[in-house]
């Protein structure tokens, strides 16, 4: 275990000097070992996103964060043998009949704002199939998901990150959307070992998801972070989903290879169990640096799923992930194709209420965070950075009943008081900056602070510069 | 509630008082036990149905019946949810699992009054075309015990074992549902149909079988083989009676997506009496290998009728027939490995004593509750579906489907209505000589002229026309255009009236007294 933590801190410094490269170039290569080629890290994410909706997908069950177990589980739920997905929410007659009745309007619209909030093409037909798995918290053996036509295609997000010590450079970035599919949400097992049992919780079976598969644009932690942090913000500006992590209600897979430049894309690793945002710049930063430690000295990499280890801060190989998986696709038979309309191909006789009319949600879509933002700049000619701060003020107006506090924790806005993780990242700079540690130790304070500033950058701001200063001296003093 | 029409026997009989639901549910329930060597039924729900029948009675006495089927002893297949009554397929997978809810067929049956008297045996999970195949054994053809059949089949002697061991099959896989029908155990019996599993059990046994048009009738409580090619099935002793249980059935479901959203009016069937407009198809490919010379004679003459009646009676071709029986492995194997694969012993159902982990219960269980047949299937589904066949096997098919289903549009948009075909290649075998070949062979033997339908959806019956050289019953098939039910029953009714299929002369011990006469009326309307 201590070989292991040694081993594993070894590849954190390495992946701090990395980040730090990767930051400071704005770019995505990273320098090999002294003499070997350049890596070129690509990330790619699988994001679900659990919709916001009073009933799941195709039942009329009730979606409800803790409730009993196996409480809110309709036969359709539970896949009780003749049963077909349909949505009956017990609504009044007169709406029953305007409804689709075919599933969730609800999950429909919300991925309709979604896919045009991140500039997609909405498909006016898309079709629905069968993903096959045997697993204990899938109790049809398969997910109802959109595999060969999904609901929005082609769309792009564009997110802003930090470069530089200060916040005060802003780049904007952008990350090409492939696709937003529409799909059931698995139901919980939990795993008890003392007793060899597992306990299947199937309350968030058939709940609404929509996958958003972001095309692997990104190159590094930081990158995953700020991308998903932007769409988080979007879809609870949408209201389409609240998309709260620590609820399970936005989950994030990584895919993550590495490359030499000019070179075929590397063999791609999927990164899962990455429970907070922190977390999965962490887990994307570690792969990176796993694969490139296992190249550099002649191993390969496996096309394997990987499960981040919050404890260790590394990844680990999934047990049960063996081998690849043939989900035996196929079309699903219960379910016709799903028809939208926009305002040309409204037939004559159909108000929006019947229908999901995609240009009579666009008309209505809210200002997204980027808008927002821009327009803040533009009236108060503030800062970028600050506009950041103040959408956080905004929504503390709004009265959500947030806090201050749990709005700064979301936002990832406040000060690192781990002091470990400092310790760690004033070392990572120490180890990083030979010359200016020479400097320092023959009598050059000045250069102390461009450490300090260096620590600062890598923690975006959130540490507190005096007790840098303090490990820094301590460490130099050694 | 069905409009007027002609008054319907056993249905005024009713009405009239002359003979009480609560007497008729005991007739049917006391001929059950008397018959229970057929093993028609798996589960007999006496107490409900008695309780059904007492409430019937009571609405009849104060006059307000709610329709035709109001009192009426029916019978459904065991593969339909029944609340609170034991839901089967024949398989040791659901043995024991009582359903929490009705299918809509079974709920609109008990909506209209009609008493559920039990569920009926079939090939385990609807997979075989003998009903000889699930866990409860074979049913027994109600004609074996017939003096048609005893008088030109069974040897001289006479004997005990000669009667046990020369009984016949019923067909499949919705046996039990027309063995009961046809043993005058109820008037009216649900199956399923995906590949002919109630015409061909309608044909073996005298009875008329209704496969509706995919989408007329709603799935949502039938277990399902096939989705895209599954129809609930109605079996009765006369095409009036189908089409008044059509008339129950048929609309649009919200629990089941695949319903079509037009509103459906039940219809009365006129007597037809001039079918000089009529364009009758005979498909050339339907003259199978394999097909009898006596049901090609009685096809012959069945061609001829329409003819000389003044129909326009001609050659037809569906080119691709010939490709079905393949496309329709593929496909249904496909559907199956995917439509079972929630049965893991989790939630319900059978679940296996081995618990070393999860995937070994999941293996064990589906070994111990799935005979061969339905594990076979499930096997080939899954290769068909694995990446690397997909494109050749299911795409493959689906475009085979496409091409048979075209084939129909074709023939019937060249101004044919209505298509002429037989139902089976023969009469129904001995069980001894049924089994001598195994389920795979027999299905892909036996679907050959009922499983194109199914392909294309569309709505097909099977009519009793005459008995074999061995007394058997042997039937023919009307395939119409979709959701022209009304046509296709319409000619069916026409040309049951000019064959005047004979009644079965069942002699059987009668359960409480005496030996058993035959009834005369036979159907409720």
């Amino acid at each position: 275990m201590a070989a292991a933590a040694r081993g594993y801190s070894g590849v954190w410094r390495r992946a701090w000097q990395r980040a730090v490269a990767c930051n400071a170039r704005g770019g995505a290569v990273l320098a090999g070992k002294s003499g070997l080629a350049p890596w070129v890290p690509v990330v790619g994410l699988e994001i679900h996103a659990q919709i916001s909706s009073n009933s799941k997908l195709f039942s009329g069950s009730q979606v409800q964060f803790a409730a009993p177990p196996n409480s809110l589980v309709s036969f359709f739920d539970a896949s009780l043998p003749g049963t077909l997905p349909s949505h009956q929410n017990g609504s009044s007659a007169v709406v029953q009949k305007l409804l689709t009745g075919v599933l969730n309007r609800r999950c429909v619209e919300a991925a309709v704002m979604t896919g045009l909030a991140l500039n997609c093409s909405i498909n006016k037909k898309s079709l629905f199939d069968r993903k096959h798995y045997f697993y204990a918290d899938l109790p049809a053996g398969y997910q109802i998901t959109q595999q060969r036509v999904p609901i929005a295609v082609n769309g792009s997000l564009s997110y802003s990150l930090c470069i530089d010590n200060k916040m005060s450079q802003m780049v904007t970035k952008t990350v090409r959307i492939k696709q937003i599919q529409l799909e059931q949400d698995s139901g919980k097992s939990l795993h008890d070992d003392t007793r060899s049992q597992t306990l299947v919780d199937l309350n968030r079976a058939g709940v609404g998801l929509m996958e958003v598969v972001m095309e692997p644009d990104m190159c590094c932690g930081e990158e995953a972070a700020a991308a998903v942090r932007e769409l988080q913000l979007i879809l609870q500006t949408l209201g389409s989903s609240q998309a709260v992590m620590a609820e399970g209600q936005l989950r994030v897979d990584a895919n993550v290879s590495v490359h030499h430049p000019g070179e075929h894309y590397g063999v791609r690793t999927e990164v899962k169990n990455i429970n907070s945002i922190r977390f999965l710049a962490k887990a994307v930063d570690y792969e990176i640096e796993r694969q490139i430690e296992e190249l550099e000295n002649g191993g390969t990499i496996l096309n394997e799923t990987r499960a981040f280890d919050s404890k260790l801060g590394c990844t680990v190989p999934m047990r049960d992930k063996e081998g690849k998986q043939d989900y035996r696709f196929m079309p699903e038979p219960n379910l016709p194709p799903l028809i939208l309309y926009d305002a040309k191909s409204l037939p004559a006789n159909m108000n929006h209420q019947q229908v999901v009319n995609i240009d009579w949600i666009h008309e209505r879509l809210p200002d997204l965070p980027s808008v927002k933002r821009a327009k803040l700049v533009e009236q108060y000619g503030i800062l970028p950075e600050h506009s950041f701060t103040l959408l956080v003020l905004a929504e503390l107006w709004k009265g959500e009943g947030k806090t201050p506090l749990e709005i700064v924790k979301e936002k990832k806005l406040e000060l690192i008081q781990d002091q470990k993780e400092l310790e760690q990242i004033c070392q990572a700079v120490i180890d990083g900056q030979e010359n200016e540690v020479m400097a320092i130790k023959a009598g050059n304070r000045k250069v102390l602070n461009k450490l300090i500033g260096l620590v600062q950058r890598e923690t975006q701001g959130r540490s507190n510069p005096v007790l840098v200063k303090q490990l820094l001296e301590k460490k130099l003093s050694e | 509630a069905l409009k007027g029409g002609s008054p319907f026997q056993v249905s005024a009989a009713l009405k009239e008082g002359r003979v009480t639901p609560t007497e008729l549910c005991q007739k049917c329930l006391s001929l059950i036990k008397s018959t229970k060597f057929l093993n028609a039924y798996i589960t007999v729900a006496e107490e409900t149905a008695l309780k059904q029948a007492e409430e019937s009675e009571k609405r009849y006495g104060r006059g307000q019946p709610l329709g035709v089927l109001d009192g009426i002893p029916v019978a459904v297949k065991d593969n339909f949810n029944a609340a609170g009554i034991e839901t089967t397929c024949a398989s040791k997978m659901l043995k024991g699992y009582i359903s929490p809810y009705n299918a809509t067929v079974v709920q609109k049956l008990l909506d209209q009054g009609a008493v559920l008297l039990g569920k009926t045996n079939l090939d385990e999970f609807a997979m075989g075309s003998g009903s000889t195949d699930g866990i409860f054994g074979p049913v027994r053809n109600p004609w074996s015990y017939s003096r048609q059949y005893k008088e030109k089949s069974v040897p001289k002697s006479h004997s005990q074992e000669d009667e046990e061991s020369n009984w016949v099959i019923t067909g499949g896989s919705s046996g039990g549902s027309a063995a009961a029908v046809s043993s005058f155990t109820c008037f009216a019996a649900l199956g399923s149909d995906t590949g002919g599993s109630t015409r061909n059990p309608a044909a073996h046994c005298g009875v008329v079988g209704l496969k509706p048009t995919y989408g007329l009738i709603s799935r949502h409580g039938l277990i399902p083989l096939v989705n895209s090619m599954d129809v609930p099935g109605i079996l009765t002793r006369c095409v009036d009676d189908a089409a008044v249980v059509l008339g129950t059935l048929a609309g649009h479901d919200p629990k089941d997506s695949t319903t079509i959203q037009d509103n459906f009016k039940p219809f009365d069937l006129p007597n037809l009496t001039d079918v000089s407009k009529l364009s009758i198809g005979i498909p050339k490919e339907y003259h199978a290998p394999g097909l009898s010379s006596e049901i090609l004679s009685l096809w012959s003459k069945a061609a001829d009728l329409f003819k000389n009646a003044g129909a326009k009676v001609i050659e037809v071709s569906l080119p691709h027939t010939r490709y079905s029986i393949v496309c329709y492995h593929v496909l249904c194997t496909a559907e199956v490995a995917s439509n079972m694969a929630r049965f893991d012993g989790l939630e319900y159902g059978h679940r296996s004593d081995m618990n070393k982990s999860t995937e070994s219960m999941y293996a064990a269980t589906r070994r111990e509750g799935f005979n061969d047949v339905v594990r076979g299937r499930i096997l080939s589904g899954n290769y068909f579906l694995l990446k690397q066949n997909y494109e050749n096997y299911f795409i493959k098919a689906q475009k085979v489907r496409r091409l048979i289903a075209n084939d129909f549009v074709k023939v019937f948009g060249s101004g044919v209505d209505i298509l002429l075909t037989p139902t089976t290649l023969s009469d129904a075998v001995p069980y001894m000589e049924f089994i001598k070949e195994d389920n795979r062979t027999r299905s892909a033997q036996d679907d050959i002229l009922t499983q194109a339908a199914n392909m294309a959806g569309l709505p097909a019956i099977n009519v009793p026309t005459g008995l074999s050289e061995r007394g058997l019953p042997v039937g023919l098939q009307f395939i119409g255009q979709s959701f022209q039910e009304k046509q296709l029953l319409t000619v069916a009714k026409w040309f049951e009236k000019q064959v005047k299929f004979p009644m079965i002369q069942l002699e059987v011990k009668r359960h409480d007294h005496g030996a058993f006469q035959h009834q005369k009326s036979a159907s409720f309307s």
